[in-house]
């Protein structure tokens, strides 16, 4: 579904990732682990456009999209959230949550001025009826009018989640989904990250620092350490290589500690 | 924002239509439409200044929402409004003097502002903050100095007089009459504003505003949103404009300098930033702001401080001073504008008399 191939990133002499190679399939929930500053985010980043590879490619569904702008991303079925919140503060959670519909809403301007003629109604209110089930699936009904920027943190999350699930993409990108989470609030995202990959039918690729929830959810695992690739494969191969032991999970005894807690 | 705790017990909304309506209660929406009503009665007074005074608070208002689309809603900044106006006020008196009838060259004058925004626009779409200031204050001054110039145009320095409004041979010519045309368009205008807000090229426009990193990712075109910003902004600008002129019947070049610009940036200040109704309430406050200075230094007339600081002789520069003393004061008290104190207002009554 998606394969990048030799994907390298420099900012002038910095080498944020060293031809990283691998391909995710379809249905997958594939995980992107190493330490911080290990280009996670830079490889994400390179996926969802915000940068683009000085070498190397990636495909998406056969198409190379590796020079193609963010904003045309999303029309292919590319929904990412972000690691530090991205929510649009001052509007309602619904329509943060409508924002997600953009592209897959045909009224513009002129006929959206004529509300009532012209059809942008019917659109907006068919829409709403689809953004209410995923208001119903991440449990936000109680918020969904309030403003996005006086949440708590955890239903931030939940919510740029659900503008990300909103777009209805084929593949969503989380960038630390669960980071600054108390535990049951990482069991709930967790499980509806789980329920989006199996029941939503979504690919997922997802950057976390919680071990014990990459290594219960993940199907695979990509590892990576200063921008290099040092293991990919089923959480448990991944446990056991050497390297990953050494760059990441340091001493041989302490695989699941809460790594979160330590470097975030 | 605070709709859920401003819903009255009872109002149960059953359908996403009633939970998608422009005024958030029955009661509000009966409330504006009656004040519509209320201001159709208002030339039966007769009292040709009051009527002047909305007039101009109708024209102001419009271009004011314009600008408030630009600067409150998209986020982008605009310091060259009023040339934008002065383009719509002069292109229409331009049609007309081509034989365009009136009724026409008021929405064409605002497609024609619409064009030149666009071309001002284009380097909004890579510019932000001061640079685009600093863009858009280019755009004021060569706008101005194109009016001084371009005589085919505006008649240069000696200005362009221009028709009344009319339609089927009736002349609006009067403020008791032309005071129609102008609620007329301050009503649609208003309308078109209040749906774009909540359809998909208004989420967006707000989406580039508040994060247009993640806008991008949700598929948002930044390049085309900022520049589509500038083209209604302009637009709104060009029909406040052509319906000053079809109100003064004459437009002069001078009309549209700087302070003009500064007073349409005051006006969504003072109103609230990113409200559609606060850029009605801002024009309002400036068009009574003049009257109350007035007011106030004709009571201080013979006073001692009038008599120690001249204030009748300095009318034009206190008014002024009043409203950047305005703009300073709305943004340390109340940045969120009028209308924020507004809604305070409005909850605050709705749990009278048990508020605490």
């Amino acid at each position: 579904m998606l394969e990048a191939a030799q994907v390298s990133l420099r900012f002038g002499g910095v080498r944020a990732l060293t031809d990283v190679s691998f391909a995710v399939r379809p249905g997958e929930l594939f995980s992107i682990i190493g330490p911080n500053g290990a280009g996670k985010t830079s490889m994400v980043n390179c996926i969802s456009g915000r940068y683009r590879p000085t070498e190397g490619s990636i495909r998406f569904e056969g198409r190379d999209i590796t020079a193609l702008k963010p904003n045309a991303r999303a029309g292919l079925g590319i929904g990412r959230t972000f690691q530090n919140l991205a929510l649009f503060g001052h509007m309602s959670v619904l329509d943060n949550i409508m924002v997600g519909r953009h592209h897959l809403l045909r009224h513009g301007f002129l006929t959206g001025m004529v509300y009532w003629l012209g059809g942008a109604q019917k659109e907006e209110l068919a829409h709403r009826r689809e953004v209410e089930d995923i208001i119903d699936f991440l449990e936000i009904q109680h918020v969904r009018k309030a403003q996005a920027g006086t949440l708590s943190y955890g239903l931030r999350k939940r919510v740029e989640l659900a503008r990300a699930v909103a777009l209805k993409p084929k593949l969503i990108l989380l960038d630390e989904p669960m980071a600054g989470m108390n535990l049951e609030e990482k069991e709930d995202m967790a499980r509806f990250i789980v329920d989006l990959n199996e029941e939503w039918g979504m690919t997922v690729i997802m950057i976390e620092h919680d071990m014990g929830v990459v290594m219960d959810i993940s199907h695979r695992v990509m590892v990576l350490d200063f921008g290099k690739k040092i293991a990919e494969g089923m959480p448990e191969e991944v446990m056991a290589n050497e390297h990953v032991r050494r760059a990441y999970l340091g001493e041989a005894d302490e695989v699941v500690t809460d790594e979160a807690d330590a470097v975030s | 924002m605070a709709g859920i705790a401003l819903t009255p017990s009872g109002d149960f909304r059953e359908s996403y239509r009633d939970d998608t309506t422009i005024f958030p209660t029955k009661v509000s929406r009966a409330v504006a439409v009656g004040s519509v009503a209320l201001l159709c009665l208002a030339p039966l007074t007769g009292d040709r200044y009051l009527l002047s005074l909305m007039i101009q608070a109708g024209y102001l208002g419009i271009a004011a929402l314009g600008l408030n689309i630009l600067v409150g809603f998209t986020g982008q900044i605009s310091i060259g409004h009023a040339a934008f106006f002065g383009v719509g006020a002069f292109s229409s008196a331009f049609l007309v003097d081509k034989g365009v009838p009136v009724f026409f060259s008021i929405p064409l004058a605002g497609l024609m502002t619409t064009a030149v925004g666009m071309v001002f626009g284009l380097p909004a779409a890579r510019l932000k903050g001061l640079y685009l200031a600093i863009a858009t204050l280019a755009a004021q001054f060569i706008i101005e100095d194109f009016f001084a110039r371009a005589r085919w145009f505006t008649g240069g320095v000696a200005g362009q007089v221009t028709k009344p409004f009319s339609l089927f041979g009736f002349s609006f010519d009067t403020n008791e009459t032309y005071f129609y045309v102008v609620l007329a368009y301050v009503v649609v205008m208003f309308l078109f504003a209040a749906n774009l807000m909540r359809t998909r090229d208004g989420r967006a426009l707000v989406a580039v505003r508040d994060h247009y990193l993640s806008a991008e990712m949700m598929g948002i075109n930044l390049t085309y949103y900022r520049t589509l910003s500038f083209g209604i902004s302009s637009f709104y600008a060009g029909i406040g404009g052509a319906l000053y002129a079809h109100y003064l019947l004459f437009v002069s070049v001078e009309a549209f300098n700087i302070v003009f610009s500064i007073q349409f940036l005051a006006m969504i200040i003072i109103g609230g930033l990113g409200s559609v109704m606060g850029s009605m309430m801002g024009a309002v406050f400036m068009v009574l702001l003049p009257e109350v200075v007035q007011t106030a230094v004709d009571i201080l007339s013979g006073s001692a401080i009038d008599r120690a600081l001249g204030l009748a002789g300095a009318i034009s520069f206190i008014r002024e001073m009043a409203i950047g003393a305005a703009i300073v004061l709305f943004l340390i008290f109340e940045p969120d504008g009028l209308a924020h104190r507004w809604r305070q207002i409005k909850a605050y009554w709705k749990l009278y008399p048990f508020s605490h």
